[in-house]
């Protein structure tokens, strides 16, 4: 597949780097190879350039012209709701959903901790049910392969809770 | 012991000067700036004409009477001190900083009824209530015993980690036979010589005293009435019973507690 993102005029990126790490600026004007001048109005960063290597291209892009007034892409900012879409993201939700796991104290880590082994046990618990309930009635392996005697497919029952998603 | 400052002589006023200290031996004003602000250029190529004090004599001529005596005698005004002590007298020096009179502290995280993680001891690992700070500023904890198998117990704040985790034990009673006294070590004695059979005498193995047993009771009874009051209180006792450990990329010094 061809490159999505480039590096181009109304860019949205995010610093990955240096006193601006985490926000969200808007590429500005190329300077070359490496630098590029950035803007970020509604973010607090004020238009500077930036190294490329310092910035991670996001998948959003605004339209101003090249080297436009910071009170322009303000505006294009705006009327693209950058903000928004940069929320709902998949990337911001992970960003997020970190920092919200190094904020745990020892004793939230330890019920997230009795929570996951109680979903898993669940979860576990219905997977065998399934597998059992469809290794004998021949879904699984086969019909042959079932033991001898009297191991007979079952009547289906209901053989397994939903599993609860956390 | 810092030099003690000269005091100045009393009913004299001192000044203040104007400039002062930024820090790092930097001063507000500047040469240049002092020399306007006090006026010094006034003061260039005039010369002030000294004072003369008034000598006073240190000694005074006298007339002496009698022969072979030189007639007159110098002495002085004021007469020389008669006695000199024989040895410099002793100083008194500051009372020594006894590690009884030490100032404890505590560490912000810790306050009487945190959950605290042992690093250190037989206990290490465990979650343990925290009850308050003996005299020698060690702490005092408690499993509760029934809990994680942790009794009464001291520790250095050292070994410890302070959780944000905390449980209201402001209704909790201590008895007052909990201090430093009470959990020291207690040595036998060794056997002596004239007893004789000092093949037989057995080691004693540390035996729980009725005296601990019971303060243990009682202190652990009103410890888990608090751990009951708290919202949390059924995750709250898995807890404290459960062992702390670190996980694949879990660095301490990253993590909130």
């Amino acid at each position: 597949m061809p490159f999505q993102r480039f590096v181009e005029t109304g860019r949205v990126a995010v610093v990955s780097d240096g006193p601006y790490k985490g926000k969200l600026v808007s590429i500005v004007d190329v300077i070359d190879q490496t630098r590029v001048l950035v803007d970020g109005p509604e973010t607090q960063v004020p238009r500077s350039q930036l190294r490329l290597n310092q910035l991670d291209l996001t998948k959003f892009r605004i339209n101003f012209p090249f080297s436009a007034s910071t009170k322009v892409v303000r505006k294009s900012w705006k009327d693209n709701k950058v903000q928004e879409s940069w929320e709902k993201s998949v990337w911001a939700q992970k960003i997020a959903a970190k920092e919200k796991r190094a904020q745990l104290t020892d004793f939230d880590r330890f019920k997230l901790r009795r929570a996951r082994s109680r979903r898993n046990k669940i979860r576990t618990v219905s997977f065998l049910a399934l597998r059992k309930a469809s290794s004998r009635n021949g879904f699984l392996y086969g019909k042959k392969k079932m033991a001898k005697g009297g191991d007979k497919p079952r009547p289906s029952k209901k053989a397994a809770k939903k599993p609860a998603k956390k | 012991m810092a030099p003690t400052e000269k005091q100045p002589a009393k009913g004299k006023k001192v000044g203040k000067s104007r400039n002062y200290d930024l820090g790092n031996g930097i001063v507000r004003f500047s040469r240049t700036k002092m020399f306007h602000k006090k006026a010094l250029y006034k003061f260039i190529g005039k010369k002030v004409a000294a004072e003369k004090k008034p000598v006073k004599p240190r000694v005074i001529e006298k007339q002496i009477g009698g022969e072979k005596n030189g007639g007159k005698r110098f002495v002085l005004v004021e007469k020389r001190r008669a006695v000199y002590p024989t040895q410099e007298r002793i100083k008194k020096r500051p009372a020594k900083q006894l590690f009884k009179d030490h100032s404890r502290t505590l560490r912000a995280s810790i306050s009487p009824g945190t959950v605290l993680i042992l690093l250190a001891g037989s206990h290490k690992g465990k979650r343990v209530v925290f009850l308050k700070q003996l005299k020698s500023g060690l702490l005092l904890v408690t499993g509760p015993f029934g809990i994680n198998a942790c009794p009464l117990r001291r520790i250095s704040q050292r070994y410890v980690i302070g959780t944000q985790t905390k449980i209201d034990i402001s209704d909790v009673k201590l008895p007052e036979t909990l201090n430093d006294e009470y959990f020291k070590r207690q040595r036998q004695k060794r056997a002596k010589k004239e007893e004789g059979d000092i093949f037989q005498t057995k080691k004693q193995g540390y035996k729980v005293s009725d005296q601990r047993k019971t303060d243990q009771k009682e202190v652990d009874t009103q410890v888990l009435a608090a751990i009951r009051k708290h919202p949390d209180r059924k995750v709250l006792l898995a807890y404290l019973s459960a062992m702390f450990g670190l996980r694949s990329s879990q660095f301490p010094h990253r993590l909130q507690f």
